[in-house]
């Protein structure tokens, strides 16, 4: 086997994924401690106080990596959704699966630091404007997507739902980021933009870069790991897992 | 007779064969927003206030509750695949279904919807907006409707995943319906809300019944 050419879709098969997913993992880990511990210290101990918000500003470094994290981890698990409807590409479909929970779990941090910074700077835990609402409205998705596939016992049918749904639903992300342009919301407005210099202080912009790459890391070691465990779920039946089972047991 | 027409026809007159299921969904609505005054308290100027979100929550349930039975008797007894692969398109069948929903759903939900409000002390022009919002409104439910029920045909716990994945979508056409009647009381034109809830109802009446057909596919595979 490692004297053939790795070609295109080489891993679009469980069995190569299930190792190439094993080999990545530990170093995705070792990637999400260095840069959290790097992010934390830089955002914590180097970023000067904000002028207006004093340290609640602080909570910036788990809000903000976490809602652009559980945005695009959305459209991945939509895209990654399509393409297993769209090709019968088992694999994709699979690790779609493997996304939404980690999405979910993103998209609850975000709210709830959400929370903890409106409460000492809005006056207000939640306020039902555009934004907040329709992020929200994402984690129904999420929600919705994961009990939707699993309600349907039949797999292929609970995947191909499951992508009819995501990518549905994929029409509330471009709504979320445009929400603070097209709305009078409470929420502040884009910071960072692609063509102009940034609004926040160098340091703190670091940190939260950081942090963002720092949530990046973990989002792929555990999508890599889950979408390790679905695809033992799914291949049970297969040799390879088989040789796998009895060579594990060995040790 | 085009297959558009006779499946129109053949719900149409299935549901007059059951009067009395057909108006099940305008009893749970009524019922519904009966429940509120004795809740909230029967204070007029609170019941002005939330009369309009109230009416479409209630219509939003009752349109989710019943867009199920369309395609589960169908189903159940095998007619819905034999429609499938008679060769006639699913687009067309998905949007027979959910205009005979609009119809036996939506439309006596308008019709009873002016009641409602003078019950809510509601003035004449705000009853206009709400009756109006919902004329734009309850369509895109039942098309919305039509794509969950597709995708969660036969499922077990059907009805109320059916809700939770339908009525996020719903959303924006309660807000900007709610918002029309919010915007006639406080004497601002609610042309904007009108125009949206237009775009709304036309881009769902174009990519819903694609969506349903896939659905259908999917679910009956």
């Amino acid at each position: 086997m490692s004297s053939s050419p790795t070609r295109l879709f080489t891993f679009a098969a469980p069995s190569r994924f299930y190792g190439l997913a094993g080999a990545l993992t530990p170093w995705f880990w070792v990637a999400t401690i260095a840069l959290a511990a790097a992010g934390l210290y830089i955002g914590f101990f180097v970023a000067p106080t904000d002028a207006t918000q004093g340290e609640a500003y602080r909570i910036i470094f788990i809000h903000v990596p976490a809602a652009w994290v559980s945005m695009v981890l959305y459209m991945a698990m939509a895209f990654w959704a399509g393409i297993g409807w769209a090709f019968k590409a088992r694999l994709a479909s699979m690790v779609a699966r493997a996304i939404a929970p980690t999405g979910a779990m993103f998209t609850f941090v975000a709210l709830w630091s959400g929370a903890f910074w409106g409460k000492p700077t809005w006056g207000t835990w939640w306020v039902w404007d555009a934004r907040l609402t329709s992020y929200l409205i994402l984690l129904f998705l999420y929600l919705g997507y994961i009990a939707l596939v699993e309600a349907i016992d039949d797999t292929r049918r609970a995947d191909n739902a499951g992508a009819l749904v995501a990518l549905v639903g994929a029409i509330n992300v471009p709504i979320i980021y445009f929400s603070v342009k097209w709305w009078n919301t409470l929420h502040q407005g884009a910071t960072i933009s692609a063509t102009v210099a940034p609004k926040m202080a160098s340091t703190m912009l670091t940190a939260m870069l950081l942090m963002t790459l720092a949530c990046w890391a973990y989002a792929f070691a555990v999508v890599l790991t889950r979408t390790r465990a679905i695809i033992l779920e799914r291949e049970r039946h297969a040799d390879w897992v088989a040789t796998l089972a009895r060579e594990g047991s060995k040790q | 007779m085009s297959a558009f027409t006779a499946l129109l026809t053949r719900d149409l007159r299935l549901a007059a064969r059951r009067r009395i299921e057909a108006l099940l969904p305008i009893a749970f609505f009524s019922v519904a927003l009966s429940l509120f005054p004795l809740g909230v308290g029967p204070e007029a100027q609170t019941l002005r206030q939330i009369a309009p979100g109230i009416v479409w929550v209630c219509a939003l349930l009752a349109a989710m509750l019943s867009v199920t039975q369309l395609y589960a008797a169908d189903y159940a007894d095998g007619s819905l695949e034999q429609m499938l692969l008679c060769g006639e398109s699913a687009v067309v069948i998905a949007a027979a279904k959910a205009l005979a929903h609009w119809l036996l759903t939506g439309l006596p939900l308008i019709l009873v919807s002016p009641l409602f409000g003078l019950l809510f002390d509601m003035q004449g022009d705000a009853i206009a907006a709400l009756t109006f919002g919902l004329l734009l409104g309850t369509p895109i439910l039942s098309l919305l409707g039509g794509v969950g029920a597709a995708l969660t045909l036969g499922l077990r716990s059907g009805g109320v995943l059916l809700i939770l994945l339908i009525l996020p979508l719903c959303v924006p056409a309660l807000i900007f319906g709610a918002g029309a009647v919010s915007a006639v009381v406080s004497g601002i034109s609610p042309q904007g809300h009108y125009s949206l809830l237009g775009a709304l109802l036309i881009v769902t009446a174009l990519l819903a019944p694609w969506a349903t057909a896939a659905a259908l596919r999917i679910s009956t595979e």
